[in-house]
C-alpha cells in the first residue's frame, strides 16, 4: 500500500505530525534541564520534583479531581433519569421541551452558561442564603448541569437501541418493575453508564470557562491554576504536569475504548 | 405426526363438542392506538392442549392480540378469560402465561442456564428444584452442552430453543409465541416446526402461535385463526381453512386459487349450475351455497384440483379447452398458466411423478382442463 499511494501516505504522516508534534515536544521538554523552554540542555527530572513541591498545583489538582468525581456522579443520576423519561415514558406533556432543554447545554456557549449560573448562585444566596459563598459546591453543581446533558445523550442512544422486549420478557417471567430495572435494564446499559460518567468526569476536569465564573476566592481548579501560571510565562513544571495528565488520560481512554468495543460486540449480536 | 396430534387432541375435538369449556376465551376484544383500531372485536375460544395459530399479513394486529393475552397491552374493550378467570387489570407477572418473543429477548448478560432459571428464581423456588427443572428443560430442547454459554455465543436456532425453554420451564397454563421461527432459515424452520409440535405434545401446554407464514400455520396448528385488518375472518382446522374458506380473502391467503366469476342458473340437489362467461361453458359444482337463480357468485378452484391432459378423459363433470402460456418448474411440481378462448387464464399445478418430462405439456400446446363437481367451491361475488 505504501508503494501504491505515496501521496496518501505523505498526507497521513503530515496530519499526524501536525496533531502530535506539539504534544511530543511538550513531553520532551518536560525532561529538559534548562529553564528555557526552547533550548535543550540535557535530561533531568527536576521539574517533576518541583511540581510535587508546588502545593498550589497539588491542591488545585485534588480540588479538580473531587469536583470531577462528584459532578460526574451527580450528572450520571440526573442524565440517566432524563434519558429514561425521554425514551421510555412515551408521549407526555412537555416531552419536547424537556428534550430540547436537556440538550441545550451541549450547544450553549460556555461563557453564557457560566455567567447565568453565576447570576443564579448570587441571587439565590441573596434570597435563601444558599449556597453560602462560591467554591467546590457551586463548581460541582455547574459541572453537573452540563455533564448531565452529555450523559443524557449517551444513555438515550443506548436506550433507543435496547429493545423493550428484554424488559417485557423479565416482566413476563414474573419480575416486578423495580426488579426488572436492576436485573435487566441496569446491566444492559452499564457500558453506557460507564462511558457517560467518564465523559462527564473529563469534561469537568477540562473546564476552565465555567469554573472561572462560578468559583470563589481560594477555590482554583487545575485548569485555572495552569492558565494563570502560563500567563506569567511558560515554566517547565507546567510541561511536567501536562505530561502526567496526558499519560493518565491516554490510559483512561484506552481502557474506555477497550470496554466500549467489547460491549459493542455484545450489543451487535 | 398423526399420532402426535391424537395425543393432544381427543377423538371428538373440543371445538366440535358443545359441552367443552374453552380454556382461553376472548370476548369482543378490541385495541385502539390513538384513533387507529389495531384489533377489532375479536371473539375466540381456544381449548386446552390446542396449538392455535393466529395467521395474518403484516400489521393485521396479531402481535397486538398476543400482547393483550400476555398483559403488555390493555384491551380498549372486551374481556380476556384464561381458565375461567378474567385477566382485566392483571400485570404480566401475575398472569398464568409466558411469552416467547419474536426477537427471543434473551438477557445478554446471563448464561443460557441463568436465562432459563430467571423465571423460576422470581417465583422463589428452592435452589435444588430450580437446578433440576433447568437441567430437564435443557435436555428437552437439546441444549445441555451449551448451558454455560452466553446468548451471543449461540446460533440463531440455538437461541430460539433457549427462548422456548425459558418460557416453557415455568410451566405456564398458556404459552404465547410471537413468530417463534421467524428468524430461522427455511430448512431449519421446517425441522423446528416438527420439533416444536413434538415438544408441545410432550408438555401438554396450550400454545397460541402468531405467524404470517401460511405453510407454518398449516404444519403446526390444531386450528388456525385467520386475521385481516384487526379482525378474525375465519377459524378452523388447517383442512377446513384450505378446503372450505368462507371468503375470497381466506381462499387467496392460504395457497392460491382461481376465482371465476359466474351467475347461478339453477340447482339440482347438491349440484349448483353456474354460467361462467370466462370458461365459455356452464359448470356444475357441489355446494350448499344459498343462492337464487341469476345471482352473481364466484367459482373457486385450487390449481391442483384441475386435471390437465392432451385429451379429455371420462369421469369429470366439467371440461374446458385452453392453451399453455407459461410453465414454471418447481421441482416437486410444475405450475402452468393456461389461457382460455375468452382470454381468461387458469393456474394449474401438476405433481411431477416421474423424472422424465416427455409427458409434460409444453408452451403453446392445446390442453383439456377437467375437474369434478366436488373440486371447486362457491364464494360470494
Ligand atoms: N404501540 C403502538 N402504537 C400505535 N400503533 C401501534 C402500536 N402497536 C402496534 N400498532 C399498530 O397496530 C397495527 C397492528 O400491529 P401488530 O404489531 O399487532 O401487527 P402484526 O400483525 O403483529 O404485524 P407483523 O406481522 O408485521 O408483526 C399496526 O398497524 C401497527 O402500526
Ligand atoms: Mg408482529
Amino acid at each position: 500500500m505504501r508503494q501504491k499511494f505515496p501521496v496518501m501516505t505523505a498526507i497521513a504522516v503530515l496530519g499526524f505530525v501536525f496533531l502530535y508534534a506539539p504534544i511530543l515536544s511538550l513531553i520532551v521538554f518536560s525532561f529538559n534541564e534548562s529553564r528555557l523552554v526552547t533550548v535543550w540542555s540535557g535530561f533531568s527530572l527536576k521539574w517533576y520534583g518541583e511540581l510535587f513541591r508546588d502545593t498550589q498545583i497539588l491542591e488545585a489538582a485534588w480540588l479538580s479531581l473531587k469536583i470531577a468525581g462528584l459532578s460526574a456522579s451527580l450528572a450520571l443520576v440526573i442524565g440517566t433519569l432524563a434519558a429514561f423519561a425521554l425514551v421510555r415514558f412515551g408521549r407526555f406533556r412537555g416531552r419536547m421541551a424537556l428534550g430540547v432543554m436537556v440538550s441545550a447545554p451541549l450547544v450553549m456557549p460556555e461563557v453564557i452558561v457560566g455567567l447565568s449560573l453565576l447570576l443564579l448562585f448570587v441571587s439565590m444566596e441573596g434570597l435563601i442564603g444558599w449556597p453560602g459563598g462560591r467554591g467546590l459546591l457551586t463548581i460541582t453543581i455547574a459541572h453537573a448541569t452540563f455533564g448531565a446533558a452529555f450523559v443524557a445523550v449517551v444513555i438515550q442512544s443506548r436506550l433507543v437501541t435496547m429493545e423493550m422486549d428484554l424488559e417485557e420478557a423479565a416482566l413476563d417471567l414474573g419480575a416486578r418493575p423495580l426488579r426488572v430495572f436492576f436485573d435487566v435494564t441496569l446491566p444492559v446499559i452499564a457500558p453506557a453508564l460507564v462511558s457517560g460518567w467518564l465523559l462527564a468526569f473529563t469534561l469537568s476536569l477540562d473546564d476552565l470557562v465555567i469554573a472561572s465564573f462560578v468559583s470563589g476566592p481560594g477555590a482554583s481548579t487545575l485548569p485555572m491554576v495552569i492558565f494563570s501560571k502560563v500567563r506569567l510565562g511558560v515554566s517547565p513544571d507546567v510541561n511536567a504536569l501536562a505530561t502526567l495528565i496526558i499519560v493518565i488520560v491516554s490510559i483512561a481512554v484506552t481502557i474506555a475504548a477497550l470496554h466500549i468495543t467489547r460491549s459493542n460486540k455484545h450489543a451487535a449480536r | 405426526m398423526t399420532e402426535l396430534s391424537t395425543a393432544t387432541i381427543p377423538a371428538v375435538p373440543p371445538w366440535a363438542d358443545p359441552e367443552a369449556q374453552p380454556f382461553l376465551r376472548l370476548d369482543g376484544v378490541s385495541k385502539s392506538f390513538g384513533g387507529f383500531e389495531a384489533v377489532r372485536g375479536v371473539s375466540l375460544d381456544i381449548y386446552r392442549g390446542e396449538l392455535f395459530c393466529l395467521l395474518g399479513g403484516s400489521g393485521c394486529g396479531k402481535s397486538t392480540l398476543l400482547r393483550m393475552l400476555a398483559g403488555f397491552e390493555r384491551p380498549s374493550a372486551g374481556r380476556v378469560l384464561i381458565d375461567g378467570e378474567d385477566q382485566a387489570g392483571r400485570a404480566p407477572h401475575a398472569r398464568p402465561t409466558n411469552m416467547m418473543f419474536q426477537s427471543y429477548a434473551l438477557f445478554p448478560h446471563m448464561s443460557v442456564e441463568k436465562n432459563i432459571a430467571y423465571g423460576l428464581k422470581r417465583d422463589g423456588l428452592p435452589r435444588a428444584e430450580i437446578a433440576t427443572r433447568v437441567a430437564d428443560i435443557l435436555s428437552l430442547v437439546q441444549m445441555t452442552p451449551f448451558a454455560k454459554r452466553k446468548p451471543d455465543q449461540l446460533s440463531g436456532g440455538q437461541r430460539q430453543r433457549v427462548a422456548l425453554a425459558r418460557a416453557l420451564v415455568k410451566r405456564p397454563k398458556l404459552l404465547l409465541l410471537d413468530e417463534p421461527l421467524g428468524a430461522l432459515d427455511r430448512k431449519l424452520r421446517e425441522e423446528t416446526q416438527f420439533e416444536l409440535k413434538k415438544i408441545q405434545a410432550e408438555v401438554g401446554i396450550t400454545f397460541v402461535v402468531v405467524t404470517h407464514d401460511q405453510e407454518e400455520a398449516m404444519t403446526l396448528s390444531s386450528r388456525i385463526g385467520v386475521m385481516n385488518a384487526g379482525e378474525i375472518v375465519q377459524v378452523g382446522t388447517p383442512h377446513e381453512i384450505y378446503e372450505h374458506p368462507h371468503s375470497r380473502f381466506v381462499a387467496n391467503f392460504i395457497g392460491s386459487v382461481n376465482c371465476i366469476e359466474g351467475r347461478v342458473t339453477g340447482r339440482e340437489g347438491a349440484l349448483l349450475r353456474l354460467a361462467c362467461p370466462d370458461l365459455g361453458a356452464e359448470v356444475t359444482v357441489e355446494s350448499g351455497f344459498e343462492a337464487g337463480a341469476g345471482e352473481r357468485v364466484a367459482l373457486a378452484l385450487r390449481p391442483e384440483k384441475i386435471a390437465m391432459g392432451r385429451a379429455a378423459r371420462p369421469g369429470f363433470e366439467n371440461t374446458v379447452t385452453g392453451r399453455i402460456e407459461e410453465v414454471a418448474y418447481m421441482g416437486n411440481l410444475t405450475i402452468f398458466q393456461v389461457g382460455l378462448d375468452s382470454g381468461a387464464r387458469l393456474r394449474v399445478t401438476q405433481s411431477n411423478t416421474t423424472r422424465t418430462d416427455a409427458e409434460v405439456p409444453r408452451i403453446g400446446e392445446t390442453v383439456q382442463l377437467q375437474w369434478s363437481g366436488a373440486a371447486g367451491f362457491v364464494l360470494a361475488a
